[in-house]
């Protein structure tokens, strides 16, 4: 990490020019697994100015259309907790079933849908009436979960049945299936809702699978100089908002993959900390940040030149990431 | 907040919906034949093993691979028996074999495995009981595959462990049945391979004066050359337990007991395995250990390989399968493929204490050509088996 480390020292000297943009500056929200809290990174000054306390094993994290609220999976504590952004204090809990771990919020800002990791189920919930709409059975370990953006779709992975499950939303039904590789573990719709990103952990690959017709387009695999072909885990996949990059997290490849969203060829590999988990881009979409799991940092990837200019020591087994304004 | 809705492993799983994969339905049936041997008067008052163990894991990874098995309409059948000795596994086996199984996975001695592999040459045996090292370097037996770690895997992941401690001279006590010889043979190994000294080696002869305890004769008993660690060759728990604390030097005991190597336990959480663990107690109502493991992913090899090759022909699994085109999702941060030599798993192997997990091996820096799970246990070159290019 000689990179970071020559980054980070000049990354000291800059601070200060910057202190007068800080009231504009984005804010980054990261989960701590192992601290049951949340590090609070100003993106101005790339460095935490607060930690918060939260439920127990903080795994996935979202936040309302509005960036007022942020959504939390506290996995041990069984439930979502619901932050106010402007008091940063938790002032609802939602009922979510058992061990949440991925979630996602519809367009209509209403419904949350949960996966319940130990129930093979997936749970929607109304996060303004707090009422369950619905319960759905899906494979077993269900975990990655998303919504398309018309709204039309719910897609939950199963980690050991190694599947999509496709849920209309106009119904909360299942209604088809897509088999992809061992241990799918994360999905992410394209911006215009045309694709869906699918990462499979133990296959080692991510499928994109043409929305439309719900088939595969293209398996992505990585290889990465001088990282063993076993250690390429893909987790956490973001793509930039004007559609042309997307980003995979490769897990204990401790490796970012930059593909070109468009054509589906590997563009570049980005050296980030150890077992990288999750993605997001600051809202200007020039930074990246990724939570590192192992080494408990937040690396900092400048999108422009693709190179990652720092890492932010945050709490134990950082896991999910959020942006707001 | 509790949940609303309790788990329910058998909950028939609303997949069917979906037709985008109806191709033949198939019906997967898997014989699990156990025959575990009493192990005799022990000295120690060991906690017994769970009668079980084995069998809940293999009823477990059913349940996993019915929830994909719908979608695809493959269904997982285990017909499970259990025997007293080899004849009646034997009969229990042929009678199974009668009825059209092909899939086994065997929970039993390396003597009942060479038999059953030689009774059924057209079917595919996973061998989820017996650690024997001649069955996977010489006895090259065309149709099993071993889904429990070898002895040489477990002794080489600790040694290992002890080659990164520089623990490396070593007082071997061995107990007297076959079991432990051969696991003395494999510490051995590998402290040779490893570059560890064995400055005293001692069996435990069971003619210490019986008026006084075991605890009182061992740190006699221990009194030797001196040394870093204590490795025990004790497979049945008979003396072993009564090593830690009591060695004449304040050393650290491993192997049979004290730091046990081994390919499951209650502490193995991270990769997912968290999640696994609590699907197999909430089935069980009990902890997972290493057999119910290999069990458990031998069913899930079967299944792997059903769903990728839409059939449940034995010999078409057995090819996919050594074939390392296979890759198996077992919890434990790498995939998992069976070695084309001797149809071993390749597998990390944890290193526990009974409450807490010490470390996982292969240890950090231990390299090899093409994976480093093949540190441990015998490669290519050791052995005289070659399955891939084995008829069956």
């Amino acid at each position: 990490m000689r990179i970071a480390l020559l980054a980070a020292s000049i990354a000291l000297a800059v601070p200060l020019a910057l202190a007068s943009t800080a009231s504009l500056a984005a804010t980054a929200y990261v989960s701590n697994e192992k601290d049951d809290s949340l590090s609070v990174i100003d993106l101005a000054s790339l460095t935490v100015t607060e930690t918060l306390k939260v439920g127990m094993r903080p795994r996935g994290l979202l936040l309302s259309s509005d960036n007022k609220l942020l959504y939390i999976c506290a996995s041990d504590s069984d439930r979502v907790q619901v932050m106010d952004l402007a008091t940063r204090k938790i002032i609802k809990e939602l009922p979510s079933g058992a061990d949440p771990e991925q979630f996602a919020l519809h367009p209509n800002d209403r419904w949350l849908y949960i996966s319940n990791e130990d129930d093979a189920l997936v749970t929607v919930v109304d996060s303004q009436s707090d009422a369950v709409l619905a319960q759905i059975d899906v494979g077993v370990e269900p975990e990655g979960m998303a919504v398309s953006p018309d709204g039309k779709w719910a897609v939950n992975t199963s980690e050991t049945t190694n599947m999509l499950h496709w849920i209309d939303t106009s119904t909360q039904q299942l209604v088809d299936n897509t088999l992809i590789d061992q241990r799918p573990r994360f999905v992410e719709f394209d911006p215009d809702g045309k694709r869906l990103w699918a990462s499979a952990e133990i296959g080692g690959t991510v499928s994109v699978i043409n929305v439309a017709s719900r088939k595969i387009d293209k398996v992505l695999r990585f290889q990465i100089k001088g990282v063993h072909p076993d250690k390429v885990q893909p987790v956490g996949v973001r793509l930039s908002a004007d559609g042309k990059l997307a980003f995979v997290a490769l897990g204990p490849a401790n490796h970012v993959a930059v593909v070109d969203a468009q054509s589906l060829e590997i563009l570049d590999y980005l050296l980030v900390g150890r077992r990288v988990w999750h993605l997001a881009f600051s809202p200007d979409q020039k930074q990246l940040l990724t939570t590192n799991g192992v080494s408990g940092d937040v690396s900092v990837i400048d999108v422009d030149s693709l190179k990652v200019t720092k890492s932010i020591k945050v709490g134990r087994y950082p896991w999910g990431v959020v942006v707001t304004p | 907040m509790r949940p609303f809705r309790r788990h329910l492993l058998l909950c028939v799983l609303a997949l069917a919906a979906s037709l985008t994969y109806a191709g033949e339905p198939l019906q997967v049936r898997i014989g699990y034949l156990a025959y575990i041997p009493a192990s005799g008067p022990l000295l120690s008052n060991v906690i017994p093993e769970p009668a079980d163990a084995g069998l809940r894991g293999a009823e477990l990874a059913i349940v996993d691979s019915n929830s994909t098995g719908r979608v695809l309409k493959h269904s997982y059948q285990l017909e499970a028996t259990s025997a007293d000795d080899s004849t009646s596994l034997l009969s229990a086996a042929k009678a199974l074999h009668q009825q059209g199984v092909r899939l086994f996975v065997l929970n039993a001695p390396a003597a009942s495995v060479r038999q059953l592999s030689q009774a059924l040459p057209d079917s595919l045996l996973f061998n989820a009981g017996s650690a024997d090292d001649e069955l996977r370097h010489s006895a090259c037996l065309a149709n099993v595959l071993h889904s429990l770690p070898s002895r040489a895997m477990l002794t080489d992941a600790l040694a290992q462990f002890l080659t990164v401690h520089q623990w490396q001279r070593w007082l071997l006590i061995s107990g007297p049945t076959e079991d432990d010889q051969a696991y003395a043979a494999a510490l051995k190994r590998a402290a040779k391979r490893f570059g560890h000294k064995i400055v005293a080696e001692k069996a435990w002869s069971f003619d210490n004066d019986q008026r006084r305890s075991a605890q009182a004769e061992m740190p006699l008993f221990t009194q030797t050359a001196e040394y870093d660690v204590v490795l025990v060759a004790d497979e049945r728990g008979d003396f072993g337990e009564y090593l830690p604390y009591q060695t004449w030097y304040p050393r650290p005991v491993a192997g049979t007991q004290g730091l046990t190597p081994t390919g499951w336990h209650k502490t193995v959480e991270t990769y997912g395995a968290a999640q696994l663990q609590k699907r197999f107690e909430a089935h069980a109502q009990r902890w997972m250990n290493d057999r119910d493991f290999a069990a458990w992913i031998a069913v899930r090899s079967i299944a792997s390989a059903v769903s990728k090759l839409r059939q449940t022909d034995a010999k078409a699994i057995r090819q996919l399968a050594l074939s390392e085109q296979l890759p198996l999702d077992g919890f434990k941060g790498r995939k998992l493929s069976y070695r084309p030599w001797s149809g071993q798993l390749r597998q990390p192997i944890e290193l526990v204490q009974p409450r807490a997990l010490v470390s996982t091996s292969p240890q950090e820096g231990f390299l090899h050509p093409s994976s480093e799970l093949d540190s441990l246990g015998y490669d290519a070159a050791e052995v005289r088996c070659d399955l891939a290019t084995t008829p069956f």
